[in-house]
């Protein structure tokens, strides 16, 4: 039997990010004891990493913005799979979420009569994204942070203990969310420091943990973002919505290998970056699709002259949507024109004067010359697809965030899923996060009010906690021929990024499926050396459980959807089916959980997605819904 | 548990803190961190004790139309007489020390108190700290927080102090145009000297940090006081250099001396050029 | 692509002690010392505790000293040290260690909470905020801060001195009284807190002399000494040491 330390707090929220901390700041103004986990230190989440800004329509630059434009922008970004109301939410409330901000210390550029300046970005009609510099995403989570501080030190003020009401547990990791019967009743964590496991008994828990990158090679993202909250809601018996829909950002650094997945920013094509294959070739004029054939140039003069003169020339096609330069830069390397590491070539050097591109792209020219010793001024980036973003994620209640099925459990941020459909504009994430986390945190201190009464708070069992120590204790008791988790995870990453990775075929999908099993055989073999002190390896095969279920859902879902929609590209069904836009695919943990680790744990279910208001319908001309609806959507 | 060394019982508190990582070294760098202390010692050092034997000297110290700056203005009965120069005979006869000693006050004050110096000083010569992530040799520190060093926070009035002396200075190198006959119109090489030296001395003065904030720093909303702003901005970028014009103004105004010295003593005629 | 076998001592241990450990290491071309420390763990040391995030300067989580030097091991390139060089790798050593590269950096924490956060303007709703951008620009300087602590591990006020840590906040956490008393719609002094007096009377503002190795470590290049710690001095010398506001008080002080 297990002793551990338990202790009582009315809301848990898992993840310490933009949306875990909004959550945190609700839950404990509406009155909710409030303990916020935290897989690293206070103030480092994937957060921090967001350059662009936070899309919220508050007309600053140009008042023709407004929530209905913006919500019409991430409808048709997300190829109207979006669930709609979220979209229409997070449209209305985004300005009040960044005002919010200012009040608690943020300092944004300004426009030059003092307001918020926001700035142009892919997809948005407006300019309409609030930022600073290229960090926006440190300073929304410094913020947050110094919000949570301020909160604290009332709380000091008032009891003489700043974590009366508030507390952060650093560097702590959920293993398991707790439950008597179908309700929520805690979480089961354990420290990194020590080791130490602890449970934190509360009604109400909100699932914050940002997203899955980590399954796959080449990532934007940092080693945190291994699908815990996915992970952790699959185990709680809360379904996840269409997982198939990852993110690939075409340009994502190649070489040299430390800097292999991090963004190169959309602005190096915009302000004149050229493609190029092994042969000197500017390949994307050779995958223009057809749809866009008018929109685009047809000859290098005519896209060089569309930079100095956009309205007389057609843009070039370096700037045809990421998923079309995605998809042309897989091309040539597949067929052998790529670059020596695998990527193909960006431009800058060649396009305009080293003093021109230090001034436009300052930091890029750092980040380059900095962490790759890459001068971009002489000589061309390597670049390549990286895996960016999920949009997929746990199926949740627009108006609460709450899960389906799982009473007390919430969830906001990346690890939610439905509010950018199948494809997310870029300033949507930062501005997600503060909606919906603040309405999990709203709704899970409501809830935790509510349920504590009149049956009382639901009790966590010995037997539970018992269980959860002995899965996570299992990697140090290994028999002999233990596997080494470190290799299971790069073979894990390379099965994800070469088979279900950014142009899908059904074949290799199915071939991945069976990897995945095996992996699941082998990880369950998983062993580790030392001990429960601050043990990274221990840490990775902890994590490893919840990638190889996420991934079996990426893949489930993937093979499911026979169609090309917005983050799932299918070489075998390249066309986007109406017939398929008012599908949801669940991925349901399968139940009871199979003995054998090489059987299935997922199962999908086909959902009809409820239908879109039709005022909401309204802001679109009858023209462009029938490029989307399906038909009997039309009439309905 | 790790095994191997045993915990180094050396001075608690620092970085042997029983606490912290048991490492034995003071510190693990491996590039030459002691050669900036160590120039930056030499090079003060060296300023110290020209410029205390050139202030005790009383002597060679006006080779018109030059004044040393190091004697400027020169405020006792025992200076020698400086036709239109710098004498203000404040003190009067019963001075009967070195008239530099009186002036020289300010600059020194001035420049001890400087924030660039007090950084040099303090890793040059006081080891607090020698360089950085190099442990100190002091088991106390109270930085300057209290007595004497608490004084440091007087900066700004000698800056206050040091516009005028500056002010005096210009005048000095104004008479420079004129010959050792104190006829007007004429240039010599001690004429450029003089012109560098305070052309530095002003850049140095105004690029300090009490400048800086008196001109503007202390303001909340620039917005508010555009002139002060754009004031903050020329003394904030010539403060990016202080360090540097800390150095040159420090080697020119010995230099100027210097000169002053070897005309006055007779080893070298300034030469004319116009 | 070349490859070539590097000679690194790692420090590894916990709080009852520990040593500098010999490794070969593999490293490949355009790595940084991070990488080599993921090397380590999946080859040679899988219980290797090092604290790390986002890999690209951002984060500020792998904090390290590297040959002595406190540094970012993920900006850290392996081509700026000689292929012979043997690299010495240690955990922060201002700070109390856990275990191999790790160290308690709660003392951070603590002191982020002593200084008293922004304080709204009374009757500006949220959405009225209206600020120039010369007027924010400095306090957005500060702002860059990714917390990776280097500063306060390089100062030689806490490093050297752990009984100094008590009265001194560190330059990261000075920083924010300066960001914050140069927040152009901060309300603390209309709500009677002085940033400037609790600079030098809370937070320890004395203690600093300015020798600017917290600048000299900043892997943001934010010119904390000459625009953060110099500037908060001097408001302080407004405060205290400028002889009519002192005379001001000695004269109120008698009268109460």
């Amino acid at each position: 039997m297990a002793q551990v330390e338990r202790q009582q707090w009315d809301v848990v929220v898992v993840g310490a990010g933009g949306a875990g901390l909004r959550a945190a700041i609700e839950a404990r103004e509406r009155g909710a004891r409030t303990a916020v986990i935290c897989k690293s230190l206070f103030g480092k989440a994937h957060t921090v990493m967001a350059e662009g800004g936070i899309a919220a329509s508050m007309g600053n630059v140009n008042d023709g913005d407004n929530w209905q434009v913006h919500f019409r922008d991430t409808m048709r970004g997300g190829k109207f799979l979006n669930q709609w109301r979220m979209a229409e939410l997070h449209a209305k409330e985004a300005p009040d979420r960044v005002w919010e901000l200012e009040t608690w210390g943020a300092l944004f550029d300004r426009t030059p009569d003092g307001r918020i300046s926001q700035r142009n970005f892919g997809g948005h009609e407006y300019p309409r994204l609030a930022h600073v510099g290229d960090r926006t995403g440190l300073e929304l989570i410094r913020t947050l942070q110094q919000k949570i501080v301020a909160l604290q030190q009332e709380d000091f003020k008032e009891h003489g203990d700043y974590e009366a009401r508030l507390k952060v547990f650093q560097e702590c990791t959920v293993t398991r969310v707790l439950k008597e019967g179908q309700r929520v009743s805690g979480t089961f964590c354990y420290e990194r420091e020590s080791g130490r496991f602890f449970v934190l008994e509360a009604p109400a828990v909100v699932l914050a943990t940002g997203g899955i990158g980590k399954s796959f090679k080449t990532t934007s993202n940092s080693w945190e973002y291994t699908g815990d909250g996915h992970a952790l809601a699959l185990l709680a018996g809360a379904p996840l919505l269409n997982m198939e829909f990852v993110q690939f950002h075409p340009t994502g650094m190649v070489w040299p290998p430390s800097v292999k997945g991090i963004l190169v920013t959309e602005s190096v094509r915009g302000d004149g970056g050229v493609l190029r294959n092994s042969e000197g070739k500017r390949f994307m004029f050779d995958y223009v699709p057809d749809v866009f054939k008018e929109k685009y140039a047809e000859s290098e003069e005519e896209g060089d002259r569309w930079y100095e003169d956009p309205d007389h020339n057609r843009r070039p096609p370096e700037l045809l949507p990421r998923d079309e330069v995605a998809r042309a830069i897989n091309s040539e390397v597949k067929a052998g024109r790529g670059s020596p590491h695998g990527g193909v070539f960006l431009d800058v050097s060649t396009r305009m004067p080293a003093e021109k591109i230090k001034r436009r792209l300052p930091s890029m020219y750092h980040q380059f010359k900095e962490l790759a010793d890459v001068d971009i001024t002489a000589e061309p980036m390597e670049v390549g697809p990286t895996c960016h973003y999920v949009m997929g994620g746990i199926a949740v209640d627009s108006e609460t965030a709450a899960t389906v099925g799982v009473p007390g459990l919430f969830a906001a941020g990346e690890v939610a899923g439905g509010m950018h459909g199948s494809n997310r504009l870029g300033g949507n994430s930062l501005s997600d996060l503060l909606v919906f986390g603040r309405r999990a945190g709203l709704h899970a201190a409501e809830y935790a009010a509510r349920g504590a009464s009149p049956t009382g708070r639901p009790a966590v069992s010995q037997a539970e906690i018992d269980a959860a120590a002995a899965e996570a204790l299992a990697p140090f008791h290994a028999a002999e021929g233990a596997e080494n988790p470190y290799t299971l995870h790069q073979e894990l990453q390379t099965t994800m990024n070469d088979l279900v990775g950014i142009i899908r075929r059904e074949g290799e999908m199915a071939e991945a499926l069976e990897r995945l099993a095996a992996l699941r055989v082998r990880a369950a073999r998983a062993g580790v050396e030392g001990h429960r002190q601050f043990n990274p390896g221990w840490h990775l095969a902890l994590d490893l459980r919840n990638m190889l279920l996420v991934s079996e859902c990426v893949a489930r879902a993937a093979l499911e959807r026979t169609e090309s929609r917005g983050g799932h590209t299918r070489e075998d069904c390249p066309a986007m089916e109406r017939t398929w836009r008012p599908v949801n695919l669940l991925c349901r943990p399968v139940d009871p959980v199979p003995a054998d680790p090489a059987a299935d744990r997922i199962e999908l279910v086909r959902t009809r997605t409820e239908p879109i208001r039709p005022d909401l319908l309204a802001l679109f001309e009858k023209e462009e819904l029938v490029k989307y609806l399906a038909e009997e959507e039309l009439y309905e | 548990m790790a095994t191997g060394t045993e915990r180094p019982q050396q001075r608690p508190g620092g970085v042997h803190d029983a606490s912290r990582a048991a490492i034995a070294a003071r510190h693990l760098r491996t590039d030459r961190w002691w050669l900036a202390p160590a120039v930056t010692a030499a090079g003060l050092l060296a300023f110290i004790v020209y410029s205390t034997w050139r202030a005790f000297a009383n002597a060679d110290y006006y080779a018109a139309p030059y004044v040393s700056p190091f004697y400027s203005p020169c405020l006792a009965e025992n200076c020698a007489e400086m036709r239109g120069g710098p004498n203000w005979d404040l003190f009067g006869s019963w001075w009967g020390l070195s008239p530099a000693l009186l002036i020289l006050v300010f600059p020194l004050g001035f420049r001890l108190t400087c924030y660039y110096y007090r950084k040099a000083y303090y890793r040059g010569f006081w080891a607090s700290p020698p360089a950085c992530a190099v442990a100190e040799p002091h088991t106390r520190y109270t930085g300057e927080t209290r007595f004497p060093l608490i004084l440091q926070n007087a900066h700004r009035y000698f800056f206050y102090a040091a516009v005028p002396v500056a002010g005096i200075l210009t005048y000095d190198t104004v008479l420079t145009f004129r010959d050792e006959h104190y006829a007007w119109g004429h240039m010599g090489l001690g004429t450029l000297l003089f012109l560098v030296n305070i052309a530095l001395i002003w850049a140095y003065t105004l690029s300090c940090h009490s400048c800086r904030h008196i001109m503007g720093g202390r303001l909340k909303h620039f917005s508010k006081h555009p002139v002060r702003y754009r004031l903050w901005g020329w003394v904030s970028r010539l403060n990016s250099r202080h360090m540097q014009l800390a150095w040159a103004s420090l080697i020119s105004v010995a230099l100027c001396d210097f000169y002053v010295y070897l005309l006055a003593s007779g080893a070298f005629t300034d030469p004319r050029i116009f | 692509m070349s490859t070539y076998d590097a000679s690194f001592r790692v420090w590894r241990g916990d709080a009852e002690g520990g040593e500098l450990r010999d490794f070969t290491v593999e490293v490949h071309d355009g790595e940084v010392v991070l990488d080599i420390v993921h090397r380590l763990q999946a080859t040679q040391a899988s219980d290797l505790a090092v604290r790390w995030n986002c890999k690209a300067g951002k984060c500020g989580s792998c904090s390290a000293e590297v040959n002595g030097r406190p540094r970012l091991m993920c900006m850290t390139r392996m081509s700026t040290f000689e292929r012979t060089e043997t690299i010495t790798i240690t955990p922060l050593r201002a700070f109390p260690v856990v275990r191999d590269l790790v160290t308690d950096v709660s003392f951070n924490y603590q002191k982020a909470r002593e200084v008293p956060a922004f304080v709204p303007p009374e009757g500006v709703a949220p959405g009225a905020y209206r600020m120039q951008q010369i007027d924010v620009e400095r306090s957005q300087e500060f702002r860059k801060c990714i917390e990776c602590f280097l500063c306060q591990d390089t100062c030689h006020v806490v490093r050297d001195h752990e009984e100094n840590k008590g009265a001194f906040a560190g330059p990261r956490f000075l920083m924010r009284v300066a960001e914050l008393d140069m927040h152009p719609l901060d309300a603390a002094s209309d709500a009677g807190l002085d940033r400037k007096r609790t600079a030098q009377e809370e937070h320890g503002l004395g203690y600093c002399n300015i020798t600017k190795c917290c600048t000299e470590v900043c892997p943001e290049g934010i010119k904390i000494t000459d625009n953060a710690l110099i500037p908060l001095k001097e408001r302080a010398v407004d405060r205290k040491y400028d002889p009519l506001v002192w005379l001001g008080s000695k004269i109120g002080r008698r009268k109460g």
